[in-house]
């Protein structure tokens, strides 16, 4: 594997939200790393931080929610105007490598920048958003056609026939037959697969280099999962987009990630290739979380759960946030969060299961029969 | 218009129709119920009452009177009055007071909803914040204070502190008298109308759509006059319609007040002297004024709202 460009890199990333009962913290010291063109997860259960994170990288945090400390350093390629033409019309919107000069290539910590700076600049434009429930994220008294264009016609001041015809090819792009017809149709004369890839078709109308979906596939049907899915990854794989997957799907993080970070109580705990996480995992809760995946073979037992409940995030967290939980929690997580512990040098740990003088301790022996079972039938 | 749309507006007319039919017919009942009569003249005796009531038809059985009543407003005859203007046509009555009463309603709707929308955006745009406070305060003082205490104190102010407007209706100069009435009647829509806004469009701000929209990268304004003014206002239809009947007819003692000539004075004095075809003639008008208004807002809110727009939007 070549060593990709790092188009997006988060150091240390804290972020509070005020509210009437105190001081929530959301996230507490991210750390995540993006490479052109890779797919990464960020998985965790509700509360854990993985949306406010990317809604960081947006801009759109809540008005309540602060950034205290951290970076988001954001590497794009900044064209002008008949350059991005030039783009759109000889290579469908795709920076081939070497086209960009030098000066072209800028580096910016969103942390740092205006509101205006992100909004005319990043948002929409470069970094852009695929929500949860299709149903819901339409305007539902504006035409297709139009919510589409929207973007284009914001960010490059395009003459509207142009928008309109990018529009048309963008839905068939996304797999909407009647591409023409369905402009002028509002949302609720779709169906809940078809507004999502609408959605999607939003999202990638300014060609952005970055896609975050925020669980773009709970809100729909299985079959319709799995299309939305592949269509993200073959989009992604024409566009050379790269994609930040928020999700408490484990099976679509199989299904689609090249590396995936595990997020609990405002931190990373576990971060790896998709392999690593799947067949290799170190922190007790991936445990936890893989445990509780359902399997074919452990239909009619019980599914197995997490005892107890995420920390209160408006108290000060002492020592490793999972303890409370974890079975095998060693006296000195009460105490000291666990640092990062190096595995490989793509699998990290915040465990201090990990730590080199720890005690030995093995992963239950159901989910390890179970991860042998498929890592045999995945042939890894 | 399509077929469909057609069908249910002649539905909808067929059932007003019906409506109309029962009003008149229970309001009928209920003034022959009403104790006291037009002709309450004391100096009047029995016989020469008797003889009045057969003049005009009066003595015979009440389903027969409704049946004449009836027949005769299909034709377009409304009766004459007993007691205001003896024996002028309640049409030639009612008539002329009607455009004045329309247009104090139809300046205070305007009025109380274009203020009302603007605070209620203002407010909620600036949610906990001292102008939200602001509008709320005000709207709370509009809702609970009747607009005839807000026609007096503005009377007092402007007609006899500093007597800029006149203090009675003065049918030679109609618009600078009709702007007491017309502020004093809007308080109450201002205070409703911002109320309600402020709420749409608090529960439009967040909604996923313009999370959405604002995940575009556009601007604050652009969002907040392409995306959210337009969903929040749709749902105003609906509240508008019942505000412009009730202050049509709710005008009542705001009319009486300043003594202006419109329905609201002449159907209190007609409950006050017993003159039956008055008040039917005005209740009828008020009835007929409230189910077109909610004909035309459903026919409007189907033209303006996508999702219910009647008979096209084939679902696929």
């Amino acid at each position: 594997m070549t060593k990709k460009k790092k188009i997006l890199k988060i150091r240390d990333l804290d972020i509070s939200f005020k509210t009437d009962n105190g001081e929530v913290k959301a996230v507490r010291g991210v750390d995540l790393d993006l490479h052109e063109g890779e797919t990464i997860a960020i998985v965790g259960e509700s509360g854990s931080g993985k949306s406010v994170t990317t809604k960081a990288v947006m801009g759109i945090l809540a008005s309540n929610g602060v950034i205290n400390k951290g970076s988001i350093e954001f590497t794009y390629t900044d064209l002008s105007k008949e350059r991005i033409a030039e783009v759109t019309q000889k290579y469908d919107g795709v920076i081939p490598e070497g086209y960009a000069k030098e000066e072209e290539i800028k580096t910016v910590d969103i942390t740092q920048q205006s509101k205006k700076f992100i909004q005319s600049e990043i948002r929409g434009r470069r970094i852009a958003m695929v929500f949860q429930d299709p149903m819901t994220s339409l305007d539902p008294t504006m035409t297709i056609g139009k919510q589409v264009m929207e973007a284009m016609l914001f960010h490059y001041k395009i003459p509207k026939k142009e928008a309109y015809a990018r529009a048309v090819q963008l839905l068939e792009l996304v797999g909407i037959t009647d591409a023409e017809k369905r402009m002028k149709n509002y949302p609720h004369q779709l169906s809940g697969g078809m507004r999502q890839r609408i959605v999607i078709a939003i999202a990638l109308s300014c060609d952005p280099e970055i896609l975050i979906c925020d669980e773009p596939t709970t809100a729909l049907d299985v079959t319709i999962q799995a299309k939305i899915l592949e269509l993200i990854k073959d989009i992604q794989k024409k566009k050379n987009l790269s994609v930040i997957y928020i999700t408490h799907d484990l099976g679509v993080v199989a299904k689609v990630a090249d590396f995936v970070n595990v997020m609990y109580a405002g931190r990373i705990i576990e971060k790896g290739s998709v392999n690593e996480i799947f067949y290799g995992p170190r922190h007790p809760y991936t445990w936890g979380l893989l445990a509780s995946l359902p399997d074919v073979d452990t239909a009619g037992d019980e599914l197995y759960t997490i005892p107890g409940t995420p920390p209160n995030l408006l108290k000060e967290i002492k020592g490793d946030a999972f303890a409370p939980r974890n079975p095998f929690a060693l006296k000195i997580d009460e105490k000291i969060a666990p640092p990062m512990f190096e595995i490989t040098p793509t699998h990290h740990v915040a465990s201090w299961l990990a730590a080199p003088n720890a005690p030995k301790v093995e992963m239950p022996q159901d989910l390890k029969a179970r991860i042998e079972k498929n890592r045999k039938e995945a042939n890894w | 218009m399509d077929k469909s749309t057609i069908k249910y507006i002649l539905k909808r007319l067929l059932i007003a129709a019906a409506t109309l039919f029962v009003i008149v017919f229970v309001l009928f009942m209920i003034l022959k119920l009403m104790p006291g009569t037009p002709f309450n003249d004391e100096k009047l005796t029995e016989a020469q009452k008797a003889a009045i009531y057969a003049a005009y038809g009066l003595d015979k059985p009440e389903l027969e009177q409704f049946y004449i009543y009836i027949t005769n407003m299909l034709k377009g005859d409304f009766g004459i009055s007993y007691a205001i203007q003896r024996n002028m046509s309640v049409a030639g009555l009612v008539a002329p007071r009607i455009g004045i009463s329309f247009s104090l309603g139809i300046g205070a709707t305007l009025i109380g909803t274009i203020i009302g929308i603007l605070l209620g955006i203002a407010a909620a745009l600036n949610r906990n914040t001292i102008w939200d406070s602001i509008a709320t305060i005000f709207a709370v003082i509009g809702v609970s204070i009747p607009s005839f205490v807000f026609c007096l104190l503005l009377l007092i102010a402007f007609g006899v502190k500093w007597p800029v407007l006149p203090v009675l209706y003065n049918a030679s100069d109609p618009i600078r008298s009709s702007i007491i009435p017309m502020v004093a009647l809007s308080m109450g829509v201002i205070a409703n109308v911002a109320r309600f806004t402020r709420s749409e469009m608090i529960e439009v701000l967040g909604s996923e759509y313009i999370q959405l929209a604002e995940a575009k990268g556009i601007s604050y304004k652009h969002l907040i006059l392409h995306h959210a003014i337009r969903n929040c206002l749709i749902p105003m239809i609906t509240v508008l319609g019942p505000i412009i009947v009730g202050l049509m007819t709710g005008s009542m003692v705001i009319e009486k007040i300043c003594g202006i000539p419109g329905l609201g004075s002449l159907l209190v004095k007609a409950i006050e002297v017993r003159d039956y075809n008055v008040i039917l003639a005005v209740s009828f008008l008020y009835s007929v004024m409230y189910i077109v208004v909610m004909l035309v807002i459903d026919i409007l809110y189907g033209i303006i709202d996508p999702r219910i727009r009647l008979g096209k939007g084939d679902r696929s």
